[in-house]
């Protein structure tokens, strides 16, 4: 087996143990990613001089000494972190052209790290969206099946990590775009309390729900790729004073007596039969090797929909503003004033669901509306956060589907907008509340993965990652790679 | 029919921090375009917000300074409109929950004080500044002013008329000034204001409908235009009209307002709390480190000036109606000795001085040791007032100390005794008549006879007598 289809871990293990030099790995991983973006147009750029040049130097380094945690090993960026010198797109047109002039936190981060990316990955335009169709760059395609979407918006990480075109990649959550797509494309996926990892250098979507977090085939790999993105910055006044941690450090510890709360509200009749039962059989899974199922209810959930669905455009409408034509990004041709200069720009440079999200946002904030959507929608969120802190008074994990279907068809939901938005109804309410999620690859329906998910109390990342570890020590799901035409 | 005029003003106060209310970049003014103006300022994407803690002290030392409400705990609101001196595209202001709320001021109008109160001061950035000259038909625009941390002082409709919206705006002046929060430079525009006019027949309680009057940035103007504002409503009023809710612009050169925006017009700004920012919490121990380091205000000066110095409470409200000419006369008066004569001097001759250079105390060429030394020869009697004032303006021309200008000016007063007598008795030997009129006559006329005397001595003594001793030396002759 090649190495650039491996885990993260494998790969420092080889360029720790000098089986492999950073510039072999790196020159095979771009290679290989290269050739099968073709097929699944997973990156939208890729850095292939620049990452072989850090590779050079990570290998003079680790000559040196060095021990950095990820010395010389090949990564991507979802393309909403600015990286220095390097085009951020957003997936939107009206960044096609933006060079960002520093590092976003969490590149800056993985950097000091040793971590190489390669390349920018695909992404729904400033991350709305759940199925990656839509991008400026063109829809992504699910590397089981290229027929079906990989889920979004961080569709291009999740598919670039399981077509092995790249052992880990950053990503970001908003209302499930990190797990959905993981669960999608058989692929794990961790979005952290928010304020684990810095916003800063994050292109906002919505500010106060958007959280960074990594993609990566094993919760192995996801605890080493958030140790090294996570950090407290005085550059974000919303980053955790908590900042980084050991988050390996419960990968061993049993599940022995753990109490999983399994909320009534996610198992109903939205869900698809075929995907409740594989849930159920994951679960079965870690109740035999001593966890404890509990039924709770999380009375409010049912709510996080239409509550996100004021927040995030509302919060967007405003994020978005400063894409005007003015001082960088798309400008219209021959503007006659300054309104057909922002009013052109602006059309001609988003895209659909951008320009709807904007004016549902616009709208629910306008003078007349303020109360009934966005004070009323807020008032739900601080329910549904009181909901998640009194069932982490009786249970130590809740656990549950990470969507109600495996992934769909391209071009299925498009027409639908509505539709669309109910693939997030259960990652949502942890990015309402503030908590950690992740998804782990839980088994598969008709050839396609279906992800387990588990929401975790404030900072709790280290334990639910080691309740992963241990489902993924008794299960294969997660080493199960589709077939890739190179 | 009696027309009330109610103004409300909204006064945006740029504080004196050295960088920006959300980032590292300077403030200083008059720099070249765009150069203080870092990725926050111009407001790239991913880019965030980091409070700056000084802008809150301030804040708060404005908000102890007027006896009002600090809210330890103040929250961030994103108001959003367009406009190309608007980077993000939303100004990040405090709408639902200011820092600083209920409290008042007093103003004097002739004799009688006035409570003006002030709603809130909240912080919020200023936008850069569009260059509308000087690009032929395309529009500059310049963002380092982007970001500079402002308080708008919003005050209750409580004035009555232009004057008391003048007083009220001088003493928020006065008071950042001495909190050394504003340079107070309106030119520059560190200091600006717009003003809520409305007019109701007096007696009745509701408010007319108002008008907010832009772009009004000196005491001369502030005055000119809402007396402009009042008349044209009223006129509009008395002509069968009704006054529209509108934003209207005043113009200083043609000294009129015109639209800028109807009601119907207006933004809808949208605003709601910034998700970039934290609510931000003041401690105890941060708000009494705050209040330790408040300076004397102009009220406990006034007070202090009046019981330490013996000047009338018209003296020490004018004095200290700016921090800086408050201390030039404390040093004055100290340095002589004598606080009523160093605030006449002051209310005199300095001010003079101010309006005609049209300049402020600090550029002052005499220094408040020196005026003390000018007013210790006259408590010593070595000048008469005619003589004081030659000095002074030898002072303002020339380095050299008051008594080396008395001597090279020769206006040293004559008090010897004997030399005086020799003048008078000479005045009155050529004045006969006139001291046999004043003989005769009843003693109540005497009074004013005796002035003719004092005039001739005067006068023979080339000015230099000292005017009590002509006086008392002629009173006891001519009684004679």
């Amino acid at each position: 087996m090649s190495l650039s289809t491996q885990t993260l871990k494998s790969q420092l293990q080889a360029l720790s143990s000098k089986r492999v030099s950073s510039v072999e790995l790196v020159q095979e991983q771009i290679t290989r990613a290269q050739a099968i973006n073709a097929d699944n147009n997973a990156f939208i750029s890729f850095n292939a001089d620049g990452a072989l040049e850090q590779a050079k130097q990570a290998d003079q380094a680790r000559a040196d000494g060095s021990t950095q945690p990820l010395l010389g090993a090949p990564i991507a960026h979802k393309d909403l972190f600015c990286t220095q010198g390097q085009v951020t797109t957003c997936g939107s047109k009206i960044l096609q052209n933006f060079v960002a002039p520093y590092n976003a936190t969490v590149v800056e981060n993985l950097t000091q790290a040793g971590a190489i990316s390669i390349g920018k990955t695909n992404m729904d335009e400033f991350a709305m969206g759940s199925s990656n169709e839509n991008s400026a760059f063109g829809a992504v395609k699910n590397p089981w099946d290229l027929d079906r979407v990989p889920g979004g918006s961080s569709g291009g990480s999740a598919a670039a990590v399981a077509a092995g075109m790249v052992a880990a990649a950053t990503a970001t959550d908003t209302g499930g775009s990190i797990r959905q797509p993981a669960a999608f494309t058989g692929t794990s996926g961790i979005k952290p309390t928010y304020g684990r990892c810095s916003r800063y250098g994050m292109i906002a979507y919505a500010s106060s729900l958007d959280q960074a977090g990594p993609i990566a085939q094993t919760a192995e790999d996801l605890a080493i790729m958030l140790g090294a993105m996570a950090s407290h910055d005085p550059r974000d006044s919303t980053s955790a004073t908590e900042g980084t941690e050991d988050f390996t450090r419960d990968l061993g510890r049993s599940v022995e007596g753990l109490r999983i709360g399994l909320p009534r509200q996610f198992f109903t009749e939205q869900l698809d039969d075929a995907v409740a039962s594989t849930t159920h059989q994951a679960l079965a899974e870690l109740e035999k090797r001593g966890a404890v199922l509990v039924d709770i209810d999380l009375a409010n959930i049912d709510l996080s929909l239409p509550a996100y669905y004021v927040i995030a455009p509302a919060e967007a409408s405003a994020n978005l503003s400063r894409f005007d034509g003015v001082r960088f990004g798309y400008r219209c041709e021959n503007p006659k004033d300054l309104n057909d200069l922002y009013e052109r720009s602006r059309s001609e440079g988003f895209g659909e669901e951008v320009k709807r999200r904007i004016l549902v946002g616009t709208y629910a904030l306008s003078a007349s509306f303020f109360d009934a959507y966005y004070v009323k929608a807020q008032q739900i969120r601080r329910l549904i956060k009181n909901d998640f802190v009194a069932a982490f008074e009786q249970v130590d994990l809740i656990a549950g589907p990470t969507t109600p279907t495996p992934a769909f068809k391209l071009g299925e939901k498009t027409d639908d907008p509505s539709d669309m938005y109910l693939q997030d109804v259960y990652t949502i309410s942890a990015n309402l509340a503030g908590i950690p999620g992740l998804s782990i690859p839980a088994g598969q329906v008709a050839g396609m993965p279906v992800g387990l998910q588990l929401l975790g109390n404030y900072f709790d990342e280290a334990r639910m990652l080691g309740v992963a570890h241990q489902f993924q020590q008794i299960t294969d799901w997660h080493s199960r790679r589709p077939e890739v035409s190179l | 029919m009696m027309w009330e005029t109610v103004i409300g003003l909204e006064i945006h106060t740029q504080l004196a921090t050295e960088s920006k209310i959300f980032s590292g970049s300077s403030t200083e003014f008059g720099q070249s375009p765009n150069t203080q103006a870092n990725a926050v300022d111009l407001g790239l994407p991913g880019i965030l917000p980091v409070p700056n803690q000084k802008a809150f002290e301030y804040a708060a030392m404005f908000g102890m300074a007027i006896g009002a409400t600090v809210n330890q705990r103040s929250t961030f609101d994103r108001k959003n409109y367009f406009y190309p001196d608007l980077p993000k595209g939303y100004q990040t202001t405090q709408l639902f929950h200011p820092i600083v709320e209920h409290g008042q001021v007093e103003i004097r109008i002739d004799d009688t004080l006035r409570t003006i109160g002030v709603t809130r001061a909240h912080l919020e950035e200023d936008a850069g500044k569009s260059l509308h000259e000087d690009f032929d038909g395309m529009t500059g625009i310049d963002l380092n002013r982007a970001g500079t941390p402002l308080i708008e002082i919003v005050s209750e409709p409580d004035m009555r008329s232009a004057k008391e919206a003048v007083a009220y705006l001088k003493k928020i002046h006065a008071i950042v000034r001495y909190l050394g929060i504003c340079d107070g430079n309106m030119a520059e525009g560190s200091f600006r204001c717009d003003a809520n006019v409305s007019v109701r027949i007096k007696g009745t309680e509701a408010f007319g409908n108002r008008v907010e009057v832009k772009n009004i940035n000196s005491f001369k103007f502030v005055e000119k235009a809402i007396n402009h504002e009042v008349e044209r409503q009223i006129e509009r009023i008395e002509d069968g009209g009704t006054i529209v809710q509108e934003t209207r612009l005043y113009d200083p050169d043609r000294d009129e307002t015109r639209s800028m925006r109807s009601k119907e017009e207006a933004n809808d700004y949208r605003y709601f709390p910034c998700p970039d920012l934290l609510p931000v919490e003041l401690s105890d121990e941060f708000l009494a480190q705050v209040r330790e380091r408040l300076p004397e205000l102009p009220e406990a000066k006034a007070k202090r000036l009046i019981e330490q110095f013996g000047i009338t409470d018209y003296d020490a409200a004018v004095v200290t109606s700016d921090r800086a000419l408050a201390e030039y006369f404390e040093r004055a008066a100290e340095h002589s000795g004598s606080g009523k004569l160093a605030a006449n001097w002051v209310l005199g001759a300095v001010s003079q001085w101010l309006n005609d250079s049209d300049s402020n105390i600090e550029a002052c060429p005499v220094s408040a040791e020196r005026l003390g030394d000018l007013i210790q020869r006259i408590s010593d009697d070595t000048l008469n007032s005619k003589g004081a004032k030659a000095v002074w303006e030898a002072m303002l021309t020339s380095d050299a100390s008051v008594d080396e200008l008395i001597e090279s000016l020769g206006l040293k007063q004559v008090t010897d005794t004997g030399a005086i007598e020799a003048v008078v008795e000479q005045v009155m030997a050529d004045n006969a008549g006139q001291v046999e009129a004043y003989r005769a006559a009843e003693p109540d006329k005497q009074g004013k006879m005796v002035g003719f005397f004092v005039g001739q001595v005067m006068k023979a003594s080339g000015g230099k007598a000292n005017p009590q001793a002509v006086n008392q030396i002629l009173r006891s002759k001519l009684g004679g």
